[in-house]
């Protein structure tokens, strides 16, 4: 780093990596020690939503404070992984559901037409 | 400061690696396929967060466009793939 970083800038952004690193080591060994895919999906949010935003604030600290101007084209990031990951998940979680009811034999909601509601109450 | 936030950039970088290792772990074992479309998920977020922290690391604002990149291409990855484990096709007509 070339420029010195002050104090104000420099001390939240160390304590939020910290902090941002902690929580998406959590959530990855959650997603590596839980026995069931319904378990494991909720341990990496923890990593999506807490730890990205932690590291994303403490990027926008020290960057205001390198070029001595706001900012905050972290908060594109930011936007972006808060429509994404809920949107991944829920494909996610919907996949898994239909494909462990057709491993069992089950019969299964065809393919609703559109306009006709097609969601699934019963797990 | 600057070192404090230096190491401190360091010890999310350890974070974030091991935490793709244990991504990559799962993503070999995974019983079923959306294991591993999980797997891959929690993977590329941690490579997004990875170039963040190099950028803080190093004090140079290109490593952003890097991460945005990133975040862009595996939420289309992702979804794609889970698109395709619902329906079995990813673009239907």
């Amino acid at each position: 780093m070339s420029a010195d970083i002050p104090l104000w800038a420099g001390i939240p952004a160390s304590i939020l990596l910290v902090a941002g690193g902690l929580l998406a080591l959590v959530g990855s060994a959650g997603l590596l020690r839980f026995n069931n895919f319904f378990c494991r999906i909720h341990a990496p949010t923890l990593g999506h939503t807490m730890g990205a935003g932690c590291v994303l604030v403490a990027s926008i600290l020290v960057f205001s404070a390198l070029q001595q101007r706001p900012v905050v084209q972290e908060i594109l990031i930011t936007l972006l992984l808060f429509i994404s990951s809920p949107v991944t998940a829920m494909l996610l979680m919907r996949a898994a559901v239909y494909r462990g009811r057709r491993q069992r034999g089950e019969s299964y909601p065809a393919a609703t037409p559109p306009g006709a509601s097609n969601r699934q109450t019963d797990l | 400061m600057n070192l404090v936030l230096y190491w401190a950039a360091s010890f999310a970088l350890l974070c974030f690696v091991l935490g793709m290792a244990c991504g990559t772990v799962r993503l070999v074992r995974g019983p079923t396929a959306q294991d591993r479309v999980l797997a891959l998920d929690a993977i590329y977020i941690n490579g997004m967060l990875v170039a963040l922290a190099f950028g803080v690391r190093s004090g140079t604002p290109v490593y952003f466009d890097v991460a945005l990149l990133i975040a862009l291409f595996g939420f289309v990855g992702a979804t794609a793939m889970a698109k395709f484990l619902l329906r079995g096709e990813v673009i239907e007509p």
